[in-house]
């Protein structure tokens, strides 16, 4: 069993990074919702607004690595411009996309939607979780910045599944391939 | 948005200013990534301009820029609101908004409309 060096780039961002982001939306939401509830004792607001702010931080984490190695380390050999007259363009995905009607529109429109509305996520998770640290227990005294936090979350989350959306398909019609070859395990021959 | 000046007997709770400042901010980050890019879309000098580093193209500086915008923005809204309270559901009607348009941007047939 192989994989390129740049399908491991493509796997950790998209299915480490950017899926894990998107499990970690739906937690995230419930528990804001769950703030809404009638204040706990003490001692649980204050494990509860712990939590908050350290589960919001790590998505805001994985938010930036999501961007970052989608913007600095993937969409490089994702745009990379194909030699002329090259007849295999499995290794050049946005000229392979653009090379056929029926596939050009998975850069045009997915592509091109994908690359901006992803850094919509780091800016709205991390401004959630700057709120959830700077206020703590008392953000239950402020339900607009609750609602605030909880409106950006979900917008977060819409913003990380179109990404993920058009990064899945994409990478269906388009793979980026190519680098090194990592031997993961050794198989059998039948 | 007005601000009011912070009152002894509410020291106990932090003021909504920070906040405020935070989520103004973060409306602000997110319709600059909208409107940067759509400028980057259609002006060639732009999209030179925006071209900070080169393998991954104009994305670079629409987003280098609108992150370092969004950043400025915050820190400036935190140091004029931080003491004070805000009226939060004016900021969050303006920064909703913002959000929204944001948003739409980003989407390649509403950045073709201009």
């Amino acid at each position: 069993m192989e994989i390129s060096a740049r399908g491991l780039w493509t796997l950790m961002h998209g299915m480490g990074f950017g899926a894990l982001y998107l499990l970690a939306c739906s937690g995230a939401v419930i528990e804001l919702r769950r703030w809404n509830r009638a204040s706990d004792g003490n001692e649980t607001a204050t494990r509860d607004a712990a939590f908050l702010k350290w589960y919001l931080m790590a998505m805001a984490a994985l938010a930036w690595m999501t961007v970052l190695t989608g913007t600095y380390v993937i969409y490089p050999w994702y745009r990379a411009a194909a030699p002329a007259g090259l007849a295999d363009l499995s290794s050049f995905p946005q000229a392979l996309l653009k090379a056929k009607a029926s596939t050009a529109e998975w850069h045009s429109l997915g592509m091109e939607w994908k690359e901006h509305v992803a850094w919509l996520t780091p800016i709205s998770i991390t401004m959630a979780a700057a709120v959830a640290a700077r206020y703590a227990r008392s953000l239950r005294d402020h339900p607009q910045l609750r609602a605030a936090v909880l409106v950006f979350t979900f917008v977060s989350f819409l913003s990380a599944g179109v990404a993920g959306f058009f990064g899945a398909m994409l990478n269906k019609h388009a793979p980026v391939e190519g680098g090194s070859t990592i031997q993961v395990m050794d198989g059998e021959q039948h | 948005m007005t601000p009011k000046a912070a009152t002894p007997d509410a020291e106990a709770t932090p003021r909504s200013g920070s906040g405020a400042a935070a989520i103004l901010a973060a409306g602000v980050g997110a319709f600059l990534v909208g409107v940067l890019a759509v400028a980057g879309d259609h002006s060639a000098f732009l999209k030179q301009f925006f071209n900070f580093y080169r393998p991954t193209g104009p994305l670079s500086g629409v987003t280098t820029l609108a992150i370092a915008l969004w950043l400025a923005a915050w820190a400036i809204l935190e140091a004029r609101w931080r003491k004070r309270d805000v009226d939060i559901g004016r900021v969050n009607m303006v920064a909703f908004a913002l959000l929204g348009l944001g948003l739409l941007l980003t989407f390649p047939p509403v950045g073709d409309l201009f």
